[in-house]
């Protein structure tokens, strides 16, 4: 029967679900087309590889509504549908699809896991029945729906417990509560954060081990875990901001295998097809065990397993959905055995969180049940201490010598601090005490509950630190430990190169092997790699023309999935060359480092030492940076020093554009107007331009995501009080009202092609990540838009630069300046790219690479027959202590895209995280300078759980703000978006229409 | 570096020497799970092999009180990346210390899977550096390991068992006495009356060391007991019941040996995960000149992994469906053995 199968993806990234999600729908996309179905998706991140127009026969940027997604399914008439690839925002939308009964009166059929058992694993409840009926061990719990009946179970079991919302993300709303009151607190908050205002609420556990299970079942129950992971913090911590090995480090056999049995009767009660998680706390010491959740789909940890195996879970998932066994189905990696085995691992992989707290200083950093990372490293070693130290630093976590430098002076106070309510720095804290004798291993262990396997390791790395390391044997005992030239040559106080000279003359080398599922057990061909300092390397560089690509590493607020959406088409367009790609990565959730994207694959950390290894084992010269976003600029320097070649861009060209002296005179050169403004290096310096340049000015540091660091500054005393905390040389400009316009564009030095202008919705000063844009201008007259186009032109022609360009403009009056100048690719990339169908990244890669743009870019750019609107999408919920306001400083975690024949869409209030609930409550309340936006004052707003939207900006409404937040209200705080908004509310929705004719209409525009 | 393994190929790996004992010989084979490394020390089957871990840790959750397969450690040496410490008592390092078997670590063991993957399992030499060893083979593993008396095990009263002891596992024999039965281990050469005089209700062939074909003198013992009794074969057991019934034996380029080996029932294509230690294996195409049908066979390669006779009551796997360690999917092998020994119910089902 030929299957037309609705794939529903996981929408914006936000806090709790990222680009695994890219990853595992990408992987189904592809293998849904391989056994000869129809492909329709619906996902309304834009920045994604999997709404590429190629990888379905209709893809739908959309908003992921009950509406929007029947309105799809009317017109596609799938026959089927996958919910399990697309995170809980897919399985969400799949459960209120058949609660509206739209599957059964479109006859839809649900491929894999069915929705019961989907309810078996979401719904505490019917979770905790199954458990009881196959004698599985849970914590005591109960299932509340009300204030009421959590002071029933506190009667019987009392405190410390877990409150834990269901059906939520990445653990929404949910905490450890110690004391009574906290538990109260904490259940409200979750019974509204769950959208069918239920939370479980279970005895604490807290302190034993956690471990996961990857699960896969086929249809004829067949069963087979692909890894298990360890968790180095004990329960009470979110997994996903926990640093995580793969295997498990300390489970005897007896014990894993006491888990894998009871993997396996929870899948087979549960009969799930495809891909399962499962988190067990097992006791510290005794065989006692617990199930804590199972998540009947594709996950995080599902991604991160496929990428410390080689297995691909997703793509054998899709195949077992659809009703093949495992043992038919090839095992991709070695081509020569079965899916059905379970992949033996060589190396220890480990996998450390990217917190966004350097962005926002007033979060509290302490962990808890509620995720609050939002990306994360991977990295793999033959030693623990390996695996951690290359997933550290490549999460961009300050290695010195172990701990941060602050560390080595701070009062044991402090250092408490960040071990007791855990902090991000737990273990570098941890290695701080140890060294510095203010604590012995035993009472960390008692304190933090980590394993005393783990602290030997810790206490193993310190002692690496104590040893004569200029010694050839010491050296290699030190490079097998993780440790680079860098961080030896600070231990041995000499300099990196003598390090790097001592290492070669010992011929200490990395070595590179084969990430291949076995062991080595069969032969592989998978070109995926990590580097060691054991062993025999197995690259064999072949004698083709050869590029090495960048990737852009962990995601961080300000460098998000749109980088690697960037770095996959850049491989795919130099493989079109004929050229051989090498892409390092170490980004364990993306689509960049599936190993079927790249030629050849290196999971490294994206330092330049890690990154001049591959190079050198590789013999690759030329290497693109400017599509791994702030992570490749930063190599520019070190790559070019050593030598290598930077297609289409230069240090000096990265440096004249962050340089704001430099930059300035560049754009005074070709006779293009900036704000006023310059860099100062002290105090005194800062004082004088603001005294010259006037209030309000603002305030950045160079090289910088985000707008890391960024102040806007009004009055005297602002300035005052920001001065402690400036590094200097910093930069100071006026702050310009009005409005912002941006341009993606391509260059090759004489041709540069602009595809479209986007219109930023909000004030000027507002981050461009964090606003709402419009595609083609509306407010902008034609002729600004061509002046802007030509200055582009100009820029781009004047510039010693090659390939993706991106400037944002500022527009007061009829003055254009220019704000910045980013010779990498950008944010909006690839929403310009769908909402034009034009490859900008190809054509961007092909301009480094060398070639002529004029070969390839139209010559004119044609009028778009749509309107596309970007919005920001936030995780504050997650963040509390950040005050939801936009402002200079990015806090958005992703975006979506609406297509419209207007500019003014309403669907981009649904979107948020706790949308569905949010759309029933009837009052929009306003705060102070928005009265004519709402219908309720914010002073009369008794509960925030009756509010949709909230319109406030005023400093003193600050912790209403934040209090409006938790309760999931949406909050505007521009007064242009507030216009922007009641302009939408009057307008129809529209039809929803695919991408392909989309596209197809553009085209015939031209 | 103070210690090496040279291969009869002339490969030489070095590495660091961690405990006193100072020599080893033995056919250098590799295993590939990632926990179980106290079962593996302590199974009878890997006696007098150098055991190669392809997980770059032991050591890493110390030792259990239940671990051990024998009494003893009972391979010859062992290679690996590191052997690590728990940090708690009692470490693997102190107990490899006090049984005498070298180790040596730092050992480049994918280079040497790479070496067996391609050119076979072979006979190999660990040397401290400070003494030069002549490679001493070593011979009559069985002897070494078999029981020397007669032993029984458990009390349970629905039937006794008696195992031919090639050099069985503990947990082989414990997965039986669970099941409700007594279990008498008996030398593997055993004559047939001492056998009869124990009155079996059931015969177990156990799991050894060495190639099943140096044990020819026996099939012919071993054929009468098996047809007159129900008969479970594991490992070595169902080599010699497969040889007892007129297959053939070859040796495998490398064996199987991990915890990871997919096996499906042609019968019921039910796949399970198995633990396997071999290095020999039933020549498929041998089964048509026995009365026996093949029951269970490798997913990957395809091999021979279990035999039926026709009868009913004899069965075998290559597999080891006792686990200790590895996977424990296969362990109804059992529950059909017990249901064999009680029902006569034909194994087909």
């Amino acid at each position: 029967m030929h299957k037309k199968v609705l794939v529903i993806g996981s929408g914006p990234i936000v806090i709790g679900q990222a680009a695994e999600f890219d990853y595992s729908g990408t992987q189904a996309c592809q293998a849904l087309r391989e056994a000869g179905c129809e492909v329709v998706l619906l996902n309304s991140n834009p920045a994604t590889i999997m709404t590429d127009p190629g990888m379905a026969d209709a893809t739908y940027i959309e908003a992921m509504t009950v509406q929007k997604a029947t309105a799809i399914i009317e017109k596609e008439r799938p026959t089927h549908l996958l919910a399990t690839v697309g995170g809980q925002t897919a399985l969400n939308l799949a459960l209120d699809l058949e609660e509206a009964g739209v599957l059964t009166t479109y006859g839809v059929e649900l491929l894999g896991t069915s929705l019961e058992t989907i309810r078996d694993g979401e719904d505490r409840e019917r979770f905790k029945q199954k458990m009881e009926l196959l004698h599985e061990p849970i914590p005591t719990s109960t299932t509340i729906e009300s204030i009421e009946e959590l002071t029933t179970f506190i009667e019987s079991t009392g405190v410390p417990l877990i409150v834990r919302p269901a059906f939520t993300l990445g653990g929404t709303g949910g905490g450890i509560a110690t004391t009574e009151e906290e538990a109260y607190k904490m259940a409200r908050r979750g019974l509204e954060a769950s959208p069918i205002s239920q939370c479980l609420v279970e005895k604490s556990i807290a302190g034993y081990k956690e471990f996961e299970y990857e699960v896969m079942r086929d249809a004829f129950g067949t069963c087979i875990i692909v890894c298990n992971m360890e968790n180095i913090d004990p329960v009470g911590v979110h997994t996903g901001d926990s640093v995580v090995f793969a295997p498990a480090q300390t489970l005897s056999d007896h014990m894993h295998q006491t888990l894998r049995s009871a993997s396996f009767r929870i899948v087979s009660e549960l009969g799930v097809i495809g891909g399962c998680n499962i988190q067990f706390a097992v006791h510290p010491t005794e065989s006692e065990y617990y199930v804590i959740e199972v998540n009947p789909r594709v996950s995080r940890s599902s991604a991160l397993a496929s990428k410390a195996t080689g297995y691909p879970i997703a793509k054998i998932a899709t195949r077992l959905a659809l009703g093949e066994p495992l043992d038919r189905c090839i095992n991709p990696v070695t081509t020569n055995t079965m899916a059905s085995f379970e992949p033996a691992l060589d190396y220890i992989t480990a996998k450390v969180p990217c917190f966004p707290f350097d962005l926002f200083a007033e979060t509290d950093r302490a962990l808890g049940p509620q995720m609050k990372a939002t990306g994360e490293s991977m990295a793999m070693g033959k030693t623990l201490e390996e695996a951690l130290q290359k997933a550290w630093r490549g999460a961009g976590i300050e290695q010195a010598p172990l701990y941060p430098k602050w560390m080595q002076e701070a009062t044991v106070d402090v250092l408490m601090k960040e071990i007791e309510a855990p902090t991000d720095r737990r273990l570098h804290a941890c290695l701080a005490l140890l060294d510095r004798e203010l604590l012995s291993g035993d009472s960390l262990q008692q304190i933090t509950g980590i394993t005393p396997h783990f602290i030997q390791m810790l206490k193993r790395l310190l002692q690496m630190t104590k040893q004569d390391l200029t010694e050839p044997s010491g050296l290699l005992q030190a490079k097998r430990l993780g440790f680079t030239d860098a961080q030896i040559a600070e231990i041995m106080h000499v300099q990196v190169a003598d390090v790097k000279t001592l290492r070669e003359s010992a011929s200490i080398q990395p070595v590179y092997q084969m990430i291949d599922t076995c062991a080595a057990e069969f032969e592989s061909q998978t070109p995926y790699f990590y580097g060691s300092w054991h062993g025999t390397s197995e690259v064999e560089p072949s004698g083709k023309r050869k590029v090495a690509i960048i990737g852009a590493g962990p995601i961080r607020i300000g460098q998000g999935i749109e980088f690697d959406y960037s770095s996959v088409h850049a491989v795919w367009a130099l493989q079109k060359l004929g050229v051989e790609t090498i892409m390092i990565n170490n980004n364990p959730e993306t689509v960049s480092t599936d190993f079927s994207i790249a030629d050849k694959l290196y999971v490294e950390p994206l330092t330049s030492e890690d990154v001049m290894h591959v190079l050198e084992a590789e013999g690759c010269h030329d290497i693109l940076i400017q599509f791994g976003g702030q992570t490749g600029i930063a190599l520019a320097h070190d790559l070019e020093a050593a030598g290598y070649h930077l297609l289409g861009a230069s240090a000096q060209t990265i440096d004249q554009m962050e340089d704001r002296d430099r930059f300035y005179q560049f754009l005074d050169s070709i006779e293009v107007e900036h704000i006023p403004g310059e860099e100062v290096s002290s105090q005194q310096e800062l004082n004088e331009a603001v005294q010259q340049l006037g209030y309000p000015c603002i305030l950045r540091p160079s090289y910088v995501i985000g707008g890391k660091g960024m102040l806007l500054i009004h009055t005297e005393e602002q300035l005052a009080a920001a001065h402690p905390n400036l590094a200097y040389p910093i930069l100071v400009d006026q702050y310009v009202p009005g409005r912002e316009l941006e341009v993606d564009c391509v260059t090759d030095g004489e041709t540069v092609y602009v595809p479209v202008i986007l219109e930023q919705i909000e004030a000027a000063g507002v981050h461009s990540g964090d606003s709402t844009m419009v595609l083609p201008p509306v407010e902008t007259s034609k002729s600004i838009q061509e002046k802007v186009e030509s200055i582009a032109k100009r820029i781009g022609q004047a510039l010693d630069y090659k390939g993706a360009l991106n400037i944002q403009f500022v527009l007061n009056e009829e003055t254009i300046y220019v704000l910045e100048i980013n010779p990498r690719a950008s944010r909006t990339v690839p929403i310009v790219s769908k909402v034009t169908g034009e490859p900008l990244i190809e054509w961007a890669t092909y301009a480094a690479y060398g070639l002529s743009l004029a070969d390839y870019v139209p010559t004119s750019v044609r009028p778009l027959t749509n309107y596309a609107v970007k919005t920001p999408i936030f995780s504050n919920v997650k963040l509390p202590g950040v005050d939801p306001m936009t402002g200079s400083v990015m806090r958005s975690t992703g975006e979506t895209l609406q297509f419209s024949s207007h500019p003014y869409v309403p669907e981009r209030f649904t979107y948020d995280a706790l949308t569905t609930r949010v759309m029933t409550r009837s009052q929009i309340a306003f705060g102070e300078g928005f009265e004519h936006f709402g219908d309720t004052p914010l002073a009369d707003v008794t509960d925030f759980q009756d509010v949709a939207v909230l319109f406030s900006d005023a400093t003193d409404e600050r912790e209403l703000r934040e209090a409006a937040v938790r309760n999931g209200v949406h909050i505007i705080s521009s007064r242009q978006l507030a216009q922007y908004y009641q302009m939408s509310q009057s307008l129809a929705d529209n039809q929803v229409q695919s991408l392909q004719s989309i596209q197809m209409k553009e085209g015939v525009a031209k | 570096m103070n210690g090496n393994i040279s291969l009869l190929n002339g490969m030489q790996l070095t590495g660091t020497w961690e405990t006193s004992a100072r020599h080893a010989s033995g056919e250098v084979v590799f295993f590939t799970g990632m926990t179980g490394y106290q079962e593996v020390l302590t199974d009878p089957s890997y006696a007098g092999q150098i055991i190669a871990f392809t997980y770059p840790l032991i050591g890493q959750y110390g030792l259990e009180l239940d671990g051990n397969e024998s009494a003893h450690i009972q391979v010859a040496g062992v290679l690996v990346q590191t052997l690590a410490d728990h940090g708690g008592r009692p470490e693997l390092k102190d107990w490899l210390e006090k049984e005498g078997i070298p180790v040596l670590s730092q050992v480049d063991v994918r280079a040497l899977v790479h070496v067996l993957r391609e050119e076979g399992d072979q006979f190999g030499v660990m040397s401290h550096e400070m003494e030069s060893n002549d490679p001493q083979p070593l011979h009559q593993l069985t002897e070494r390991v078999t029981t020397t008396s007669i032993v029984h095990e458990g009390n349970g009263e629905k039937g006794h068992v008696v195992c031919l002891d090639f050099g069985v596992k503990a947990s082989m024999v414990g997965e039986i006495v669970k099941r409700g039965y007594r279990v008498t281990s008996v030398p593997y050469d055993s004559p047939k009356d001492v056998v009869d005089a124990l009155r079996p209700d059931a015969i177990l062939v156990s799991n050894g060391p060495g190639d099943p074909r140096d044990h020819l003198g026996r099939i012919e013992v071993i054929r009468e007991l098996a047809l007159s009794h129900p008969t479970l074969g594991i490992c070595m057991g169902h080599q010699l019941l497969a040889l007892a019934f007129g297959c053939n034996i070859e040796k495998q380029t490398y064996g199987h040996r991990g915890s990871n080996h997919p096996v499906r029932n042609v019968k019921t294509n039910e796949v399970w995960m198995t633990s396997q230690n071999h290095g020999y294996v039933v020549e498929r195409t041998s089964i048509e000149q026995s009365p026996l049908e093949l029951l269970y066979e490798n997913v990957n390669d395809h091999s021979v992994e279990g035999l039926v006779h026709p009868n009913g009551t004899i069965f075998t796997t290559q597999f080891h469906p006792e686990a200790s360690p590895g996977p424990t999917d296969a362990q109804s092998v059992f529950d059909r053995f017990d249901e064999m020994i009680q029902q006569g119910v034909n194994v087909y089902a």
